[in-house]
């Protein structure tokens, strides 16, 4: 099977082809370094990607804190981690790195605070 | 004692369809009476049509035909206006005005211009010689022969003065519904007394007399009683504003001569000192069509270029059409209609309309006074006090009004720094403002470069909580224009 | 009314803080930093997505957790700032008037400022789209903040004009907060984002990029309901026949930033056209004696990274002039020809600077397989190939301070893009 993608290496973004063979990338054209062969390689085969988004605070200085995969995930279970970030919402204080929700999707991966949120009344006082 | 039928049936005396500049102008006269007046205006707030989007410029009064109405009210509003907003704490500055001639052999058409204006009334008028055209603005072009100066030329800020009006009327007495339209008028009468019904999209309404000042519509309204019959066309004029940076581009207001491209567009400064060059004028069928054009846009930066060859274009932070109400018979239509007793037509109210509007108001409520045996009130309220402003206030000024409130010292929009304290004034005032639009109208948020960028999110935070609703019920103006469409992942 | 300050910061985003830790670690204490949102780190705190951080602290970060590193060393380095609180004016002997609902109006008086005010969104107006003004329109760093930091979205159908980063950030953004991201414009035919933006904000989710269009009518009268795209011509102009119609309720404008230089302006120092930031030397300091600028507010950047470094570099500068001043005389002119746009600095005063002078420049156009030159008066001192140069990547040369000081009489440093 060919497939087609951009590299994502420098902002020459190059068209790359690859040939993938079962599970297995048998070659790649269209690169014109190093980069591309090992990205096409990767992206072709198991594409992962960070998610961020944000969820609801109770009690905090603001309404949201920011959260994001601690590591990458499989890119086709982004939809499912969103949606399993619906309805979470935390109590303040929240420190960065905090767990918000563990192992997200069933990726084996947890959700973590990326912001510090104070506790409405301490930002009163 | 039960209140006698007429009462009951006319809920008012007196009825103005529209709050715009004409209506409120009308009403804040009305309400030194002793009348049970109410406005009617479709959209969420005064000053929502043509009032909104002109050139906000108070005409000297040169450019009417001698002995007609325009002519007429554009002299006595010119003269009302300064000390109106003495009274009514609205901006307003007496900058002069230039009309600049391009061609040697025009330079008589500009004498008939001064003739004409002297036959109105205007006084100071003065033909400049093209040295003293650049001595008074050095950035005008050298193609300008010869200028008509005005002295008495000025700028107001429309809003300012259409606000104003409106909430000087709502504290006399004055009933304002809004978000309510008029579908139709009818001549009806009860128990001898003659009168108006009017049927809205709220209800039922009963009024022994009508004020016709429904802008672009005024002709639908005043078809619907008379036999003389309206026809208005709207005029769209578009316009850009520039920013503040620009404002000493001109001191002046900057008019030319009609040229081959046509009629002129004029360089302004405006009473907040941004740069405003426009309007365009094309006669189009939509009432609504307030949208602005490639083409009207582009017409402006031609023919303003005219005037002067560097207006700073680059710096433009908005355009915006606004669309005159021009009646075919090219004059204002104003007072009782002949075949309809107690309507009284504010119609046809195009440029000078800005400037009149004082004038219009105090004239027409004389006359309808008089028609309905009113007598003036024993207490009036004269004087309205505006929104404080902190970006013109002194720092001795500010500093007090700080200490005493200090949501004046927390500014919400940079741009023209505009603080908590007026916004959340500019909410709770009278007849204060329920959206975006409201609050930017009365205090300038959101009004800067950044045209809202920045402040948006924050005014919405203040007005939700004034108003006591959620964000997502916030609009921009009033109507379907919510500023939100929900909750993040809401629909996942 | 209140205790003078060595240093004056104006703005606590990235710039404003790494310049007033930098100053810290060059041995002043007396700082103050002046910030007008509700808490430190800018615009970062609205950026919740990754990709910060990968040269400062070899890691990914998200904006929130970069920010938060910098505030902790404020913080830990006890420098003052004053947050919700709004600079009105800083008058041409440094003495900082702001105002905040506590201190009320007030003024400071600062050895040296150092302006760190970021840069704003142009807003529709400045592009001249015409159509109709309805509730919808948003830029794309409003949009951002409604959706991160406030959790409301402002629309479900969306249109988006402007492919910078923040534009296809926010792409995504939108899309996986819930709302369907139809097209995204662009006037160029290139987009200014990076490529990794494209591939992840775009094509993970079938977000059509188009090239060479612009929005050429806006529709609805009280809630957008749609836009019209047209593609452009070599000059940007809508070519007739190729218009569309999208049905939407939102357009996300995305085109481009502008330093907030007001306050600058308003002190009567010298910008330079092309940056709408002002000139500055090697110091990073303006045509006013002791007032610095940094950040974005002295040229837009595309990494924050890079924004750190050329404060840090304000903020030792600063440091200097209050502890023993800088030399002043005829300084080396740097130009910007052949490509590019401009360079920060555009004058070098050799004795001023640290030993590796950091040059930052932008090129005007796309460039392949071309060569960085510099010139030291009429000498070709550097000749370096970069397979690809765009307008929306910042390229730097560093020049070395020995080599200049060994120049005696040096007038001009020319940097130059030249092609193959």
């Amino acid at each position: 099977m060919r497939k087609e993608l951009t590299c994502i290496g420098c902002p020459m973004g190059c068209q790359l082809t690859a040939v993938v063979e079962g599970n297995e990338v048998v070659s790649v054209e269209g690169n014109t370094c190093a980069k591309g062969a090992s990205y096409a390689k990767k992206e072709c085969i198991a594409p992962q990607r960070t998610v961020t988004s944000s969820v609801r605070v109770e009690g905090g200085v603001l309404k949201m804190v920011s959260v994001k995969t601690a590591e990458e995930i499989p890119k086709e279970k982004t939809g499912s981690c969103m949606k399993a970030l619906k309805d979470i919402c935390v109590k303040a204080p929240v420190h960065i790195g905090d767990i918000i929700l563990a192992d997200v999707a069933g990726t084996g991966v947890n959700i973590i605070a990326t912001k510090n949120i104070d506790p409405a009344e301490r930002a009163l006082a | 004692m039960a209140p006698e039928i007429w009462e009951v049936r006319f809920m008012y005396d007196v009825v103005v369809i529209g709050a715009g500049v004409t209506g409120c102008a009308v009403a804040r006269e009305l309400s030194r009476y002793d009348l049970k007046i109410c406005v009617l205006e479709r959209e969420e707030d005064v000053c929502c049509g043509t009032s909104k989007a002109n050139s906000g410029i108070v005409h000297a009064g040169h450019d009417a035909r001698p002995g007609s109405l325009k002519a007429k009210f554009n002299l006595m509003g010119n003269e009302m206006m300064e000390d109106l907003s003495k009274e009514l704490d609205f901006p307003f500055r007496r900058n002069g005005s230039m009309v600049l001639c391009f061609k040697e052999e025009e330079k008589g058409k500009l004498e008939e211009l001064k003739r004409q204006g002297e036959e109105n009334g205007v006084k100071g008028l003065r033909i400049l010689e093209r040295e003293e055209i650049r001595r008074m603005e050095p950035n005008l072009t050298e193609n300008a022969v010869a200028a008509l100066y005005a002295p008495s030329g000025g700028i107001v800020c429309p809003f300012g003065l259409t606000i104003a009006l409106a909430e000087n009327a709502y504290v006399n007495g004055a009933e304002f519904r809004f978000n309510t339209e008029v579908a139709s008028i009818e001549r009806v009468s009860d128990t001898g007394r003659e009168g108006y019904l009017l049927r809205t999209d709220k209800g039922e309404i009963r009024s022994r007399a009508v004020v016709n000042a429904a802008g672009v519509y005024a002709d639908t309204f005043n078809n619907m009683v008379s036999g003389r019959k309206l026809s208005i066309i709207p005029r769209k004029g578009e316009y850009r504003l520039l920013d503040k940076s620009t404002g000493k581009f001109v001191d002046k207001t900057i008019f030319q001569m009609p040229t081959e491209l046509g009629k002129g567009v004029l360089i302004t400064p405006t009473v907040h000192g941004n740069l405003m060059v426009g309007p365009t004028a094309a006669d189009i069928e939509d009432k609504e069509g307030v949208n602005t054009t490639a083409e009207g846009l582009e017409e402006v930066a031609l023919k303003a270029a005219l005037s002067a060859e560097h207006v700073p274009g680059g710096q433009v932070i908005t355009s915006f059409a606004g669309l005159r109400a021009h009646e075919a018979g090219d004059d204002f239509v104003i007072g009782e209609a002949e075949d309809a007793a107690f309507f009284f037509n504010a119609a046809g109210i195009e440029s000078p309309g800005l400037t009149s509007a004082p004038a219009i108001g105090a004239v027409l409520a004389e006359e309808i006074a008089g028609r309905l045996g009113a007598v003036r009130k024993e207490k009036f309220q004269v004087e309205r006090k505006g929104i404080f402003c902190v970006s013109t206030a002194t720092k001795e000024e500010l500093a007090d009004r700080i200490k005493e409130n200090p949501a004046y010292g927390n500014v919400i929009c940079r741009c023209e720094t505009v603080t908590e304290g007026e916004i959340r004034d500019a909410v709770r005032r009278p007849l204060g403002a329920k959206s975006l639009d409201g609050v930017k109208r009365r205090t300038r948020a959101g009004m800067g470069r950044c045209q809202s960028g920045f402040c948006s999110p924050k005014v919405m935070e203040i007005l939700a909580e004034e108003l006591g609703c959620s964000k997502l019920e916030l609009t921009k103006s009033g109507h379907g224009s919510y500023l939100l469409a929900g909750l993040d992942k809401e629909n996942l | 009314m209140r205790k003078d300050y060595d240093i004056v910061v104006i703005g606590g985003g990235p710039a404003g803080m790494a310049a007033a830790a930098s100053a810290r670690e060059s041995g002043i204490t007396n700082i103050l930093i002046l910030e007008r949102d509700r808490e430190l780190g800018g615009i970062l705190n609205q950026c919740i997505h990754n990709g910060f951080g990968l040269h400062t602290f070899k890691e990914e970060l998200t904006g929130p957790e970069y920010a938060a590193r910098f505030i902790s060393k404020v913080k830990e380095a006890g420098i003052d700032y004053m947050l919700n609180t709004m600079v009105l004016d800083i008058s041409p002997d440094k003495e900082v008037t702001a105002m905040n609902r506590e201190e009320g109006l007030f003024t400071v008086r600062a050895g040296a400022v150092i302006l760190a005010m970021g840069c704003r969104e142009r807003p529709r107006g400045a592009l001249n789209i015409p159509g109709y003004r309805p509730a919808g329109i948003y830029s794309a760093g409003t949009a951002q903040r409604l959706v991160n930091i406030e959790g409301f979205l402002p629309g479900r159908e969306v249109v988006i004009l402007g492919s910078g980063d923040i534009g296809l950030i926010m792409a995504r953004r939108m899309t996986l907060e819930g709302a369907k991201v139809k097209v995204v414009a662009e006037l160029m035919p290139y987009s200014g984002g990076l490529k990794r933006n494209i591939v992840q904000c775009l094509d993970d989710f079938g977000i059509p990029l188009k090239l060479s269009h612009t929005v050429i009518d806006i529709d609805g009268k009280e809630r957008v309901k749609g836009v019209t795209l047209a593609r452009v011509d070599e000059n940007r102009k809508p070519i007739p026949g190729t218009e569309e119609y999208i049905p939407c309720d939102t357009l996300l404008l995305s085109v481009g930033l502008v330093p907030e230089n007001e306050l600058t302006k308003g002190m009567g120092i010298d910008l330079m056209r092309a940056t709408s930031g002002p000139k500055v030397n090697e110091s990073m300091e303006t045509s006013r004696e002791g007032v610095f600028a940094c950040g974005n507010v002295l040229h837009v950047h595309d990494l924050v990274d890079y924004v750190t470094q050329e404060s840090e570099e304000a903020g030792k500068a600063a440091a200097r002039y209050i502890k023993s001043g800088l030399k002043r005389g005829a300084a080396v002119e740097v130009e910007a020809a052949g490509g590019v746009r401009y360079t920060v600095p555009s004058s070098i005063q050799p004795e001023n600077a640290e030993d590796k002078i950091v040059v930052r420049f932008r090129v005007g156009d796309v460039y392949k397989d071309s060569w960085i030159s510099v010139y030291y008066d009429k000498e070709r001192i550097l000749h370096r190939k970069k397979r690809i140069m765009a307008p929306g990547e910042m390229e730097q040369v560093i020049l070395k301070k020995e080599e200049l000081q060994k120049r005696m009489g040096l007038k001009k440093i020319t940097i130059t893009i030249e092609e193959a």
